[in-house]
């Protein structure tokens, strides 16, 4: 066994948090926002009357949902530049940064992991919450922005951030697309340096702290909604 | 905008020269289901073995399995990953880290990715275990008490029957997480299903047939599997008790 030279976390830290960490953060808190905001249009699609909206969106969330967010984040990466031409009607697939197309990876991918979970909070509302909605003559944008929506938040607020905390975990995956994030700050001091062991040891510490001590919040808030209840 | 469509390339020959490229995804299909049933073992035994511990009467056995669905659910896979392929053989006394490092092609990535694979299933395994048990009325364990049982006779013959056919469920869609996180193992050089995509796609340029085929690859795999988990709920319910129809929920 070699020595270990720990001074190496010391002498990358500001890199390892102010560039890795930020980005890391930046994309979990991004891609969880906007899969929020698509999971629960998707979960309204979903349970939507119009049988084609509802196939549509089912379809998409089985098809997310079969296949591993690898080959996702690969599939986003070549497809974005050809939706993005086709979107602005340009000849040429369009230049997508690495770092633009995790973003949209990750919320399209956890969009359909969060709508299932939006999809239970609705369905945790009683049918007759929803008549009498309309029965007052609100129409469905109103029902559900008024009376469902914000129950079924609130229900499922600690499903959704420990969903999010995965989502934190599973941003080290744009490794693959050698993005500096937290792991790939890691893993570039390691290689430059020649420290595996110390600098993958400290990433999987922090990772550890970080996911623990956000799990232990979650646990405390849904005792407190519980009582709430 | 336009891409060129060209399916044919899936029979054409691939860089190794000798297959084709849909062979080569075959392979990379093989390679995944070896890595997902091998990780699949040690996840079995070791998540019950835990999950049973967190639920007997001894405090301490309990926080050991406690803390070690902590260690291994908060810690990503890549990561978890790294530590099994780039750190043990460093860590540990360095004639077996030799040894490890010597491993031939394949198996030099196989083995890591199939230890770290199968702790990672084994904590998420461990919870579930841990909720089917606790999820028997409390005076099952109780009557097997009563009835002169040892605490292992009363979890062979009473609680461990019961529970797990209530975690097969959960456990099915358990192992299609399996399935698809063995992709993660593409990252320490394991070419498995989503490697084999890659590699034809970098090789040919013909980006979107690569991940199709891959991706229809991994559907089939899915439905196979849980058909076959269903029919073996079936099989094993006992008539009465919690069968598959009340313990829906994979999907």
């Amino acid at each position: 066994m070699e020595a270990f030279d720990w001074n190496v976390i010391n002498r990358s830290f500001v890199y390892l948090f102010k560039e890795g960490m930020t980005f890391t953060l930046t994309l979990t808190g991004l891609a969880a926002a906007g899969g929020i905001v698509f999971g629960t249009l998707l979960a309204m699609m979903r349970l939507s009357s119009f049988k084609w909206l509802s196939l549509a969106a089912t379809g998409y969330v089985n098809l997310m949902r079969s296949i591993p967010l690898l080959l996702v984040i690969f599939w986003f990466y070549f497809l974005v530049p050809y939706i993005g031409a086709w979107i602005t009607g340009a000849s040429r697939p369009i230049q997508v940064g690495a770092i633009a197309s995790s973003v949209i990876t990750f919320t399209m991918f956890e969009a359909a992991y969060y709508s299932e979970i939006m999809r239970a909070g609705i369905q945790s509302i009683p049918r007759g919450q929803v008549w009498a909605g309309y029965a007052l003559g609100l129409d469905y944008w109103q029902t559900m922005g008024k009376v469902v929506l914000p129950q079924a938040f609130r229900n499922m607020i600690p499903i959704l951030l420990t969903q999010t905390i995965i989502l934190f975990q599973d941003t080290s995956l744009v490794y693959v697309l050698s993005i500096t994030d937290f792991l790939g700050a890691a893993s570039k001091i390691a290689q430059r340096d020649g420290r595996l062991v110390e600098m993958y040891l400290f990433a999987a510490l922090v990772y550890f702290v970080v996911s623990f001590a956000l799990s232990l919040l979650v646990k405390q808030l849904q005792r407190k909604i519980a009582i709430i209840r | 905008m336009k891409y060129n469509w060209n399916w044919g390339i899936l029979w054409q020959t691939s860089a190794d020269g000798h297959t084709t490229w849909i062979m080569t995804l075959i392979h990379g299909l093989g390679w995944t289901l070896l890595t997902a049933l091998c990780a699949g073992v040690i996840a079995l035994l070791l998540g019950s073995i835990i999950g049973v511990i967190r639920t007997t009467p001894n405090k301490w056995a309990v926080r050991f399995g406690n803390a070690y669905v902590e260690l291994f659910r908060n810690i990503p896979l890549l990561v978890q990953l790294f530590l099994w392929y780039f750190v043990l053989p460093e860590v540990v006394p360095k004639a077996v880290g030799d040894l490890l490092k010597s491993m031939a092609p394949p198996w030099g990535s196989f083995v890591p990715a199939v230890i770290g694979l199968g702790l990672f299933t084994s904590a998420r395994v461990a919870e579930q275990v841990r909720a089917g048990i606790q999820a028997l009325a409390r005076g099952q364990g109780m009557a097997g008490t009563a009835l002169g049982l040892t605490l292992p006779q009363t979890y062979r013959y009473v609680l461990l029957p019961m529970a797990f056919r209530i975690v097969l469920p959960p456990l099915t869609s358990e192992t299609m997480n399996l399935i698809k996180n063995t992709s993660v193992a593409l990252t320490i050089g394991l070419v498995e299903l989503t490697a084999a995509g890659r590699s034809l796609q970098e090789y040919t340029f013909q980006v979107f047939e690569a991940f199709t085929a891959a991706t229809v690859i991994y559907i089939i795999v899915n439905l196979t599997t849980v058909n076959l988990m269903r029919w073996f709920e079936k099989r094993i319910a006992i008539p009465g008790f919690i069968g598959p129809q009340v313990a829906e929920g994979a999907h």
